[in-house]
């Protein structure tokens, strides 16, 4: 996937680099989402310029919410959609079948381990220039473990398996979870286990100062580098999110 | 400290005694735990080929990462892979886990073996054993063992299973040094202390600036973050065979290739016990001055005595 569909490139893009084998995963509040940052990366493999395949995968909205989001931000998903570029799994009606009793044959999770299944085999039947460009994105995967019933295993093997295709296709993986569901939580095993499995971890967070009309939060991103550069990336900026798109800037630098 | 780790990896196990063990465990707020895994592992892979080791052959457990990932890092650390094949093998727990898999075809390699059932610890222990085996044969000669998760085993598997199979590697006769990663966050204390139990070595990675709300970082504190990100404290403790405990520390830096461990600075920005700025003057009086300034008699001092003296003449 190119690094940014010939698009101008922002804080978030530069903060982000390349997304091509990657594992991004994006995290937020009530107070603030990230909803947009997920937008954004969508908007981006989908550039006329780049030759990214999209696999999204909702448990949030359906199909004519993005739609309606990404039209404001000129991106036409629907024509996407039928030029094959934009694959969307409605998972919003999904519910796990399966018992949930220490039976290894009855806790398969068919329907993540069909989902998976659906996923690879699409990949797989791709054209050979487009396997290799393919971003799934996941919105977003604590509905994910309320559609599995609460089961974090089902779940964390699903977004293993997703992340083993970042490591033998290339594949980009985009998860969108909700750290404050988890803060009471003694021990938040599944947001946890994502920070760790993440190469790029973004998090919303609202201003230490409070509510502001000009400034809607703020953006830390933490690139763990693929290996072959530079290591341990911290950025932190703010961000306001407009109509049709996304301001991002540093703390005091807008007049 | 590191460097100690690393040399009683390489010289392994004395007769009649179960093998050297290191557990190498990290949090969320200093997540080098993998970093400082790879460094141990390149180093015993090195001495490995070296022929300075007591074991002749490693085999790593790979639930965390592709076998194609360790052969690449090996490369780029400078370890030889051409002949791999006759020192190292990969248990590839990473790429079909649980078999979902099934039908599609996997990357195959000399050196990766794959393995679609990790809840069956039973065969996990005898595919490791049989894989060292193959490499050093049945003899006397022996191998080591590395798992790159055992916080990923144990989602998989009970902490008693795994424990177990630790503990039976440690045991065996052909095993010479076992090393294993796990991330302390994600299990309760007790789950953790069962690991460290059966570790001669725990090496721990903490971050340098404990914030205010332990594990979760606070990001209103993003300058502090940001500088000392990519470091961290290195504790090791040492079981000795004699009961004794040792403990040291270091700090831990993750750079562009490499993972360097320093010993801890008394100069460090971040961990000066006073905060006080770099500035062009004294901020703070000598032992002199403090001395001379305790014997300077000030305009209004000692006035009353003074009155009372001048009234009585």
């Amino acid at each position: 996937m190119e690094d940014n569909g010939g698009a101008p490139s922002n804080l978030l893009d530069d903060a982000v680099g390349a997304l091509a084998g990657r594992f991004v995963a994006v995290e937020d509040s009530v107070e603030t989402s990230a909803a947009f940052v997920l937008h954004h990366l969508l908007k981006r493999a989908l550039s006329p310029l780049s030759p990214t395949v999209v696999l999204f995968v909702s448990f949030a909205h359906p199909f004519s919410h993005y739609d309606r989001i990404l039209r404001k931000l000129g991106c036409n998903l629907a024509a996407q959609r039928d030029n094959k570029r934009f694959f969307f799994f409605d998972m919003l009606m999904w519910e796990y079948q399966g018992e949930r009793i220490r039976d290894e044959e009855k806790t398969r999770g068919d329907g993540l381990v069909a989902l998976y299944g659906e996923i690879q085999k699409l990949i797989s039947d791709l054209p050979e220039e487009r396997k290799n460009s393919v971003t799934i994105m996941i919105d977003d995967v604590s509905l994910m473990e309320v559609a599995a019933k609460g089961s974090t295993n089902l779940v964390l093997d699903f977004l293993h398996y997703c992340h083993t295709l970042t490591s033998e296709l290339g594949c980009s993986l985009v998860a969108l979870n909700h750290g404050d569901i988890y803060s009471s939580t003694e021990r938040p095993t599944l947001i946890l286990q994502m920070e760790y499995l993440a190469g790029i971890l973004i998090k919303a967070e609202p201003l230490a100062t409070g509510l502001a009309k000009d400034v809607h939060g703020q953006l830390t991103v933490l690139n763990r580098g693929d290996g072959q550069g530079s290591r341990y990336k911290l950025c932190n900026f703010h961000f306001k999110v407009k109509e049709n798109n996304v301001e991002y800037f540093f703390p005091g630098s807008r007049s | 400290m590191a460097d100690s780790i690393c040399r009683a990896l390489r010289d392994g196990a004395l007769e009649g005694e179960h093998a050297p063990a290191l557990t190498i465990k990290d949090n969320i707020a200093s997540p080098f735990g993998f970093d400082v895994f790879s460094h141990v592992l390149s180093q015993l892979s090195s001495n490995i080929l070296a022929g300075k080791s007591q074991s002749r052959g490693l085999v790593l457990v790979a639930f965390r990462r592709s076998p194609s990932f360790y052969v690449d890092f090996l490369k780029r650390k400078g370890v030889d892979i051409s002949s791999s094949h006759k020192w190292i093998q990969i248990l590839d727990c990473y790429s079909d886990p649980l078999g979902w898999k099934d039908g599609f075809s996997l990357e195959t390699s000399n050196v990766a073996s794959s393995c679609k059932n990790v809840k069956d610890v039973h065969k996990l222990l005898s595919t490791i054993i049989e894989l060292g085996q193959g490499l050093v044969g049945q003899g006397k000669v022996r191998f080591s063992a590395a798992i790159d998760s055992v916080s990923e085993m144990v989602r998989h598997a009970s902490v008693s299973s795994v424990s177990g199979l630790l503990s039976n590697l440690r045991s065996h006769d052909q095993v010479s040094s076992i090393f294993w990663l796990l991330h302390s966050d994600l299990h309760e204390d007790r789950v953790t202390a069962a690991f460290e139990y059966l570790s001669t070595m725990v090496a721990s990675v903490e971050p340098l600036n404990q914030f205010g709300n332990g594990q979760r970082s606070n990001m209103n504190t993003f300058p502090l973050l940001e500088q000392s990100f990519a470091k961290g404290k290195f504790h090791v403790r040492f079981k000795r065979r004699n009961g004794r405990v040792r403990v040291a520390c270091e700090e831990v830096r993750v750079e562009q290739s490499d993972v360097n461990f320093t010993s801890v600075s008394s100069d460090n920005g971040m961990i000066n016990e006073g905060l006080i700025p770099k500035v062009q003057f004294n901020l703070q009086l000598s032992e002199k001055e403090r001395i001379d300034r305790a014997n300077v008699v000030l305009p209004f001092e000692h006035q009353g005595q003074m009155l009372a003296k001048l009234w009585t003449d």
